[in-house]
């Protein structure tokens, strides 16, 4: 069966991703991707399967973390005694439970109530952790340590690799269910319930409850992910249940793409490496990453799946090499252009007067610097605009199904 | 036993009276039309009926049960399906999902998140065969939403039918088809209702005289006759209130 198959190649991917990539940094960059896979497949349950557009998504990310932390720590005082191993699970079973109770009030209408909602309990969840110092530790969290309890088969998690085959294990396991869970019928019946509320209860169905069990489910995933964190990170703060972590993860789920099952893991796994990688370069990563969703919001509506998935039908067709040069010619302008606003934007802020930017160096405050970028960026605009025409047309053509005649 | 019973129905949206005082009785198995001006309250009688508005005074019975103020999926599944005048589907989802959501609860399947549909064999199986009926086979991978306006309308009645339900209601159901689809539809109305018990609000006289067992004329949100469709013919205050222009002779559906 072909759906098999692409379970396995996954199962075989993440297995072998450690041995491609071995250096402490791109580990900790794995740990980062299979949480935050988890958690934008979890928000993608309310998003794009269930129709609810939650703006506090990591309060359950974040309370479930925050019990993942004190299991550690009760681990570590000989309180309980099971292996780190379980840990995400309670951190789900936390998530699961904070889902029920705000869900309980939260999702009986979908739409800007739900989310209003969202973001009221977000806002009264991440102001409490602060408060109440006991649970969240206050400013400076929680933190625990992950290499106490029972060995796990000799694994003592003491490295960040042997967290990556845990953390992978999970995210594969996480995956798989929520994917089997849209097969259900209460995945359905969310879907149902997304694109037409009202008849769904005229098929039987209280809208309310098909609801309320897609925000439960979502809940435990998203606690899941967030024990995960727990283990990776071995702290939490206020920070992994606020506005910004639900943000966050709004993103991924969109740029990724709602509609598709793995349109979130696309997400979590392009923003993971934007995040590390541009945030080792320039400390205006969050204004790229606002810009990149603006612009995935005007222009691909249906995330980077959704681009990816347009070129079905020209690749059905055998077409997709009429595609290949005016792409390139139209991508080559527009990096240029891109490039030419960044340093423009990096020339702006930076504070040296020497500034230097892939190589080249400009005087940050001389004419001719700015006079340069200026020209470059108007230039690359230009020629970007002139490649649209010849990219329409090949598109056009690259669709139609009787290339000879129809024209 | 009536199988339905309106007892002294009524409605208001602010001041307007939309249904005034409604008595009806509909028994098992009865095929009965209801007919009546634009705006006489026709879909509005449906509305309440299942649920979709609350009566502003009088009760409504189901098998002896009051079901005003009930919840739609409540009322749904006791046994009383029913079909939108404006189409009212699940636009992104597939024809097939369209159908094979409308038979879940009634197969039993309820808010199960542990069955995957997959191996539903027998869900699968009546899904369809249902579009099959309804015709939309060769449909049932599109988007329902994509389908033509005609197409839709199939749709609309295969989701209200799929249930099996005891009564249904149907608000137009060939309202904006062709000849031959009304026909199609007609007949698959008449195939799927045998033995149930059907209420129908249809345009078409030809139609109506020709399915229903009674026919009801509804006016300023009054029922001005209730009976058999000669006697209703011959009525003169229907004849002048409604029919005054089309009335059948003979009957060809
Ligand atoms: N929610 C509402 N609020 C206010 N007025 C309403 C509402 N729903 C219906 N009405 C009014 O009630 C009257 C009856 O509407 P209804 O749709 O029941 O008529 P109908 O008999 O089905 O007509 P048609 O043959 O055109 O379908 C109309 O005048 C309509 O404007
Ligand atoms: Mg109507």
């Amino acid at each position: 069966m072909f759906k098999f198959a692409v379970w396995i190649i996954f199962a075989i991917v993440i297995v072998l991703l450690p041995q491609f990539f071995t250096s402490l940094l791109s580990v900790s960059i794995l740990n980062q991707m299979a949480i935050a896979i988890v958690f934008a497949l979890s928000y993608n349950m309310l998003l794009g399967q269930g129709g609810m557009l939650s703006f506090g998504h990591a309060v359950y990310f974040g309370l479930g973390g925050f019990m993942a932390v004190h299991a550690l720590l009760g681990i570590e005082d000989g309180d309980y005694f099971f292996s780190v191993t379980l840990i995400p699970l309670v951190g789900g079973l936390f998530g699961l439970l904070a889902a029920l109770f705000i869900g309980s009030f939260s999702t009986h209408k979908a739409g800007t109530v739900f989310a209003m909602i969202s973001l009221g309990v977000g806002e009264l969840i991440a102001a409490s952790s602060l408060i109440l110092v006991s649970f969240f530790g206050g400013e400076a969290g929680v933190s625990g340590d992950r290499t106490y309890g029972p060995t796990f088969f000799g694994y003592d998690f003491a490295q960040d690799i042997q967290v990556y085959y845990l953390a992978a294990a999970w995210m594969f396991i996480a995956t798989l269910a929520m994917y089997l869970f849209t097969q259900t019928p209460a995945g359905r019946m969310a879907n149902a319930v997304r694109d037409n509320p009202e008849r769904a209860e005229f098929i039987g169905y209280s809208a309310r409850r098909v609801r309320l069990i897609s925000f439960v489910m979502s809940g435990f995933f998203a606690g899941i992910a967030g024990g995960l964190f727990a283990v990776n990170y071995e702290i939490l703060t206020e920070q992994n249940l606020n506005a910004v972590t639900s943000g966050n993860v709004l993103l991924m789920a969109y740029i990724g793409g709602l509609g598709f099952f793995i349109g979130p893991i696309i997400g979590a796994v392009v923003l993971t490496l934007m995040n590390s990688v541009l945030s080792h370069y320039t400390t205006l990563w969050m204004l790229y990453l606002g810009i990149m969703f603006v612009l995935t919001v005007m222009f691909l509506p249906n995330g980077l799946t959704g681009f990816l998935m347009m070129h079905r039908t020209p690749w059905h067709l055998g077409k997709i090499r009429l595609l290949i040069k005016p792409y390139i010619v139209t991508s080559i302008p527009g990096a240029v252009f891109a490039l030419s606003l960044v340093a423009m934007v990096e020339m702006a802020h930076s504070s040296e007067a020497e500034f230097v930017f892939l190589g080249a160096s400009f005087n940050s405050s001389g004419i001719v610097s700015w006079g340069v970028l200026i020209a470059i960026a108007l230039g690359s605009f230009i020629a970007l605009r002139r490649s649209l025409p010849a990219l329409r047309e090949a598109w056009a053509q690259a669709n139609a199904i009787d290339s000879g005649e129809q024209k | 036993m009536s199988l339905l019973q309106l007892q002294g129905l009524s409605k208001q949206f602010g001041d307007t009276k939309i249904i005034r005082d409604v008595n009806l009785e509909i028994q098992p198995g009865e095929k009965h039309a209801i007919i009546g001006p634009n705006g006489a309250g026709k879909s509005t009688l449906f509305h309440l009926i299942s649920g979709r508005y609350h009566v502003s005074s009088g009760s409504i019975l189901f098998k002896g049960t009051p079901i005003h103020n009930r919840s739609p999926f409540e009322i749904t599944r006791l046994g009383l399906a029913r079909s939108f005048q404006v189409t009212n589907i699940f636009p992104l989802l597939s024809v097939f999902e369209n159908v094979r959501c409308a038979l879940l609860w009634s197969m039993g399947y309820r808010y199960s998140f542990w069955q995957l549909l997959g191996k539903a064999q027998a869900l699968n199986d009546r899904t369809e065969a249902l579009l099959d009926e309804i015709g939309l086979h060769a449909r049932r991978n599109l988007p329902a939403g994509e389908l033509a306006y005609a197409e839709q309308r199939a749709l609309e009645l295969g989701i209200a039918i799929a249930s099996g339900a005891e009564m249904i209601l149907l608000d137009e159901p060939v309202a904006g088809m062709s000849h031959t689809e009304a026909t199609n539809a007609v007949a698959l109305i008449r195939k799927v209702t045998a033995g149930k018990t059907l209420i129908m609000v249809e345009h078409d006289m030809n139609i109506v005289f020709d399915m229903a067992d009674r026919i009801s004329v509804l006016v300023y949100g009054e029922i001005i006759a209730s009976d058999i469709p000669s006697k209703i013919r011959g009525n003169p205050r229907v004849q002048e209130a409604y029919l005054g222009e089309v009335v059948p002779g003979g009957s060809d559906a």
